[in-house]
């Protein structure tokens, strides 16, 4: 109930005293430790690199999930808007070496462009966000149909994609990682130390009060949804630049993680409750669940199974409080 | 006559959705290249039928003013358990038949327990117990294959009487035998008013859990009829991630086309019915009109995105603000 | 006044406590109600009344005491349990589903069934039934009840309420969102149910009301009864006594001498309307005065002050602002330094906090733009303000990072009116903002407008309270049926004077003199 007391003063830092935060964080401790059993290599820092890089990819798209979630809003775009980030900015890189150049602001744009159509139609023409969101995820969708002629466009990505996505700096951190630190920086900034950020928390625990109480919610609903939209694209970018080139099915794998993700964060789905902090844990703690899966070798149905079970079970661990408000 | 004007005022949702659908399928058909033919109507609801089952079972749910993400798996993973056990003498298939049904049934029990037991959000919820349906599917099916009962699936995906679809007709069946009941029944009655208002309903002593729990295992109930019938249809069961996220996502815009409101308590199942046929219908139209096949996923988007923005025309009816916020 | 012969209690509470956490709502409260009287019960806010309805309809359970029925003991899970034994409550917040039709509404909860399925043709039946008894044939049975105007929708819920047969009848302030009309209509419903044997336990905060209507009448004070007597052998002022347990002499600052009119009064409204529950309201509110808006509770009071706030869409008619012609489309226009106007809401828990946000948060929320650069917020500007807001209204919070939904009512609507000081106004209106809280507060609270006018604020002040009007206000207009009725100038504004216009029963002759209290 707390948290956005405790994140009014210390940000990030003092929310880790947050229950659902620090279960996930302990959750987190658990498979790695569970893992070692299985593998040494579990704790090694090449594995927690390659760990983090992978998560990277899905923390940038959580981030947006986040804010709109944070609103009381949910964002079903994401599949659609993660593709057409990434097949924008191949599409950018195909024009030449001033496309290639544009690419990653192209990819990013055409993702805020659609996430203004849904910010636009959650907070003024006021359809329900599940509605809009689905709608707007079928009209990428038909958009990028259209734009590749049914194949798989042959588009490759630019070599500054690949680099953000696959290369690394000093010390061997991943350019990813660096990237989602510093949209993380950005995003803890944005919803702790701004008024927009103020205003989404306010919107999220009660639109009626935010509305009377002077804010300007639907220029702050509609900010908001332009921005996950946005993050949704980056996302898509990245996992180009990543996958060296871009695909139509690339963000159906996004949409339920993020989701999850915000939510085992300790991130109420009513909106108003949730911290950035938690958000890094449900995205580590999904991003190990899966590696963990897929390295003993657990079939995908099992690996779905236990996937579904595991969110179920932390949730109905972080109690009632964290589920109804 | 007033009182037809009232009727006709709580059924105006449905009415459009209905009078929607029969315009576009009169330009589908009358411009259809083989023309108004019982094999174009017989194909065209073999499709329709379908998203219409999964539409149904998403309605009962959303009426309590919940939603269920996991139909489209529990679609699949009945596809998958009645392509395995819907085969061999008709005994045994009709066994089958009841197994898929309680399997369903089960696995919208599992999703209400969650809800209301464990108090979860039923958005979540349902995410997380999508997964775990889909990954029994997988369990049941890791490649696709398996087999069905013919003579059953034949007779309920040809023709009655030479003209009418079965298909038609089996839908029709489920909506009488289990939407029309339950929507009138006292427990139906509960589920629309917890719905409506969840904390009137508790007020006037309704039983809330019962009346969420039954929608809840209707919905997953409908659903395994809709998993039933694409075995008949494909004569196979395929874990396909792609149908079942596909199938859940079109169930709600089909509930939304068919004037079911998403913050429950209003709408019918006869509504999502014609606004699943509906959905299906605005693709099949490009194909009459000879477009080029790529435009149909946009058109149907547009034509989604379009269709939901109406709805705001209310907006305009609003004199004070603070009715959009309650 | 039917001095009956009066039979056995049905109903007797015995020793019954029930506490909140630390708080006590009910301490040894005891109560017997008889078949056929019309028994009310009266109280301050805070008395135990809400608490005692809802422990008789089964919605929460007593800590200790006991309940007979008919001299056998009860005790009820839910309100299910309480209407199966007879004891039917109409609840100040509605129970009706709003999305279902007024037939469906009424035979919620035992419709009558065909084969498993309800029976329509009875059900309508049984609800044109209803509407009968509750005087209410206008009401169509298959009108939504989401489409009916409040009123309608109290019938109804009292319609609902007679479906059920009940033995022992609650209403909980269920005239409050009647017309004059409607009023008189239910006092026949209810005087003939009284007759008919019902036993009714009648809350209300209208004196005139009870007066007309009970029998027998059991004041509640800090969760006990203090005394019962029959209707009518106590004096308003001998009941307000026991109600508040000592002298009625709440402390009102004192207000300045009358001031002439300036030429541009820093709010001036002209000839404002809006549907049909606003009509040509003109007034003006000078820079350092207080004036309130009275008359009986839904008159369109609300509607104006939400009017002038940019809420309502429609609006006709002109609002001026230190002379400027102004026309706010949103509170966050009305808000801003042009305009500078704040509206304390009614509702505090929907619409003025977010509870489970942090006290300095919400003391901050609307006023952003001040501990703010670029966006960006100055936390140190804003504690120093947060604090200081705190200190100025005397807020008692163990720290301003608690929720603030953990503050006691009065704090949490001192922090809605400090939130909004915060945003530094020149225009207040405040929506009956004393409604639930406790004396002190609202002492603390009528010292604070004085203050706020005396530094040059104008204020608007809706208040159902007419002491409140008497007290605080320099001039009092009168709201009937979405018109300005009268207007009060200082010591014009007393009781009578308050309640003949609210009633609309004084006719031309002019000043009602005395200082009748």
């Amino acid at each position: 109930m707390t948290t956005q007391a405790r994140s009014r003063r210390g940000g990030a830092l003092s929310s880790r005293l947050d229950r659902p935060v620090v279960v996930a964080f302990a959750c987190i401790v658990a498979l790695l430790l569970l893992g070692s059993l299985y593998s040494r290599s579990f704790l090694s820092p090449d594995y927690l690199l390659q760990q983090l890089k992978v998560a990277s990819f899905l923390g940038v798209i959580a981030t947006g999930a986040l804010i709109v979630i944070l609103l009381g809003q949910i964002d079903l775009s994401v599949p659609w808007l993660v593709a057409v980030g990434g097949m924008m900015a191949t599409a950018a890189t195909a024009w030449g070496p001033i496309g290639a150049w544009l690419a990653i602001p192209f990819g990013v744009a055409c993702g805020v462009a659609l996430g203004l159509v849904n910010g636009f139609g959650v907070a003024y023409l006021r359809i329900p966000s599940m509605i809009v969101t689905l709608a707007v995820n079928a009209v990428a969708q038909g958009l990028m149909v259209v734009h590749t002629g049914g194949f798989s466009p042959q588009d490759s990505s630019s070599p500054a994609m690949r680099a953000l996505a696959t290369g690394s700096l000093a010390f061997g951190l991943p350019n990813a990682v660096i990237v989602w630190i510093g949209i993380g920086a950005c995003a803890v900034f944005v919803l702790n130390r701004t008024t927009f950020g103020r205003s989404v928390y306010g919107i999220g625990n009660r639109e009626r009060a935010a509305y009377l109480s002077g804010v300007d919610t639907q220029r702050i609903v509609l900010l908001a949804f332009a921005l996950a939209g946005g993050l949704s694209a980056f996302g898509g970018v990245l996992l180009a630049g990543y996958a060296s080139k871009a695909a139509q099915g690339m963000g159906d794998a996004y949409l339920l993680p993020a989701i999850a993700s915000v939510v085992l964060g300790g991130a109420s789905i009513m909106g108003g409750r949730g911290s950035y902090l938690g958000t890094v844990a449900g995205v580590v703690l999904i991003t190990l669940l899966q590696s963990i899966l897929s390295v003993v070798q657990m079939p995908d149905a099992g690996r779905q199974v236990i996937y579904g079970a595991v969110i179920i079970g932390m949730l109905l661990l972080y109690g009632r409080e964290g589920a109804a408000r | 006559m007033s009182d037809w004007r009232y009727a006709l005022a709580q059924n105006r949702a449905t009415l459009i959705s209905v009078a929607f659908f029969v315009a576009m399928f009169a330009i589908y058909a009358s411009n259809h290249p083989a023309g108004f033919s019982a094999n174009v109507v017989e194909t065209a609801a073999n499709k329709g039928v379908l998203l219409a089952l999964v539409a149904m079972a998403q309605t009962f749910v959303v009426i309590t003013a919940g939603i269920d993400l996991s139909v489209g798996s529990v679609f699949v993973l009945s596809n998958c358990l009645a392509s395995a056990i819907v085969v061999g003498s008709a005994g045994h298939a009709a066994l089958g038949v009841l197994g898929v049904i309680a399997t369903g049934a089960a696995c919208g029990a599992v999703n209400g327990l969650i809800v209301i037991v464990g108090r979860l959000q039923p958005i979540v919820t349902t995410i997380a117990t999508g997964a775990i349906f889909y990954g029994l599917a997988l369990l049941l099916r890791p490649t696709p294959g398996g087999d069905v009962y013919e003579p059953l699936a034949d007779a309920l995906t040809g023709r009655v009487f030479t003209v009418v679809p079965a298909s038609l007709v089996a839908l029709a069946a489920v909506a009488l035998a289990v939407w029309i009941p339950y929507s009138r029944s006292a427990l139906g009655r509960a589920a629309y008013a917890v719905g409506s208002s969840e904390a009137a309903a508790f007020m006037s002593g309704l039983p809330v859990a019962s009346a969420k729990a039954s929608a809840y295992v209707l919905s997953g109930l409908t659903a395994s009829l809709a998993g039933l019938f694409l075995t008949f249809v494909t004569y196979s069961g395929e874990a396909s991630a792609q149908t079942g996220g596909s199938y859940t996502l079109y169930s709600i815009a089909a509930v939304v086309l068919g004037g079911v409101s998403l913050y429950g308590g209003s709408g019918s199942a006869i509504g999502a019915i014609f606004g699943a046929l509906m959905f299906r219908t605005i693709g099949d139209l490009l194909f009459v009109f000879n477009l080029d096949p790529l435009w149909q996923p946009l058109f149907q988007g547009v034509v989604l995105l379009v269709a939901v923005s109406l709805g705001a025309a209310r907006l305009f009816r609003v004199r004070n603000r603070l009715e959009l916020f309650s | 006044m039917t001095e009956s012969e009066q039979g056995p209690p049905i109903l007797r509470m015995e020793g019954v406590s029930k506490r909140y956490g630390g708080v006590r709502a009910l301490e040894n409260a005891n109560l017997a109600v008889s078949a056929g009287r019309i028994h009310a019960i009266l109280g301050e806010n805070g008395a135990g009344k809400s608490t005692l309805i809802k422990i008789l309809a089964g919605v929460v359970a007593p800590d200790e005491g006991r309940i007979a029925l008919d001299d056998r003991e009860v005790a009820f899970g839910a309100p299910a349990d309480a209407s199966r034994a007879g004891i039917v409550c109409i609840f100040q917040e509605l129970s009706l589903v709003p999305d279902l039709s007024v037939a469906d509404n009424i035979a919620i909860v035992n419709p009558p069934t065909r084969f498993g399925m309800i029976d329509r043709r009875a059900q309508r039946r049984v609800a044109e039934a209803a509407l009968a008894r509750a005087g209410a044939e206008d009401v169509h049975p298959m009108a939504l009840v989401k489409d009916l105007p409040l009123s309608r929708r109290q019938m109804v819920e009292i319609a609902k309420a007679l479906a059920r047969a009940p033995r022992i009848l609650i209403l909980d302030e269920a005239t409050s969102a009647l017309t004059a009309a409607d009023v008189a209509k239910v006092f026949v419903v209810l005087k003939r149910l009284r007759d008919e044997g019902l036993a009714l336990l009648y809350i209300s905060h209208r004196m005139h009301e009870i007066a007309e209507l009970a029998d027998e009448c059991t004041v509640f004070r800090n969760g006990s009864n203090v005394a019962t007597y029959p209707a009518g052998t106590k004096s308003d002022a001998e009941v307000v006594e026991l109600m508040i347990g000592r002298e009625l002499s709440a402390v009102f600052p004192p207000k300045p001498r009358q001031r002439t009119a300036s030429a541009t009064p820093l709010l001036d409204v002209r000839r404002l309307s809006w549907t049909n529950r606003l009509r040509d309201v003109s007034f003006h509110v000078e820079t350092g005065e207080v004036v309130g808006l009275g008359g009986l509770d839904g008159q369109g009071q609300r509607e104006l002050l939400l009017a002038l706030f940019g809420v309502l869409r429609g609006v006709t008619g002109e609002v001026r602002v230190a002379g400027r012609a102004v026309a706010p489309a949103s509170p966050h226009a009305a808000k801003s330094t042009a305009i500078g106007m704040a509206l304390i809401p009614e509702d505090r828990k929907t619409e003025g906090l977010m509870l489970p946000m942090s006290v300095g948060a919400n003391l901050s929320f609307a006023a952003l733009d001040r501990v703010s650069r670029a966006g960006v917020l100055d936390r140190d500007r804003e504690g120093k303000l947060v604090r200081q807001m705190m200190d100025l209204l005397a807020i008692r919070a163990g720290s301003i990072d608690i929720p603030v939904g953990a503050l006691s009512g009065g704090n949490q609507q001192k922090v809605v009116i400090a939130k909004w000081l915060m945003a530094e106004p020149r225009i207040i209106l405040l929506n009956d903002p004393t409604r639930g809280i406790d004396v002190a507060t609202k002492q603390e609270i009528y010292q604070l407008l004085r203050k706020l006018a005396d530094a040059g604020a104008a204020i608007l002040f809706y208040t159902t309270d007419y002491s409140e009007l008497i007290g605080c206000c320099d001039r009092a207009l009168v709201i009937y049926d979405g018109a300005i009725r009268r207007v009060l100038v200082g010591e014009e504004i007393t009781e009578r004077a308050l309640v003949a216009s609210a009633l609309n029963i004084d006719s031309d002759t002019g000043v009602v003199a005395g200082g009748a209290s």
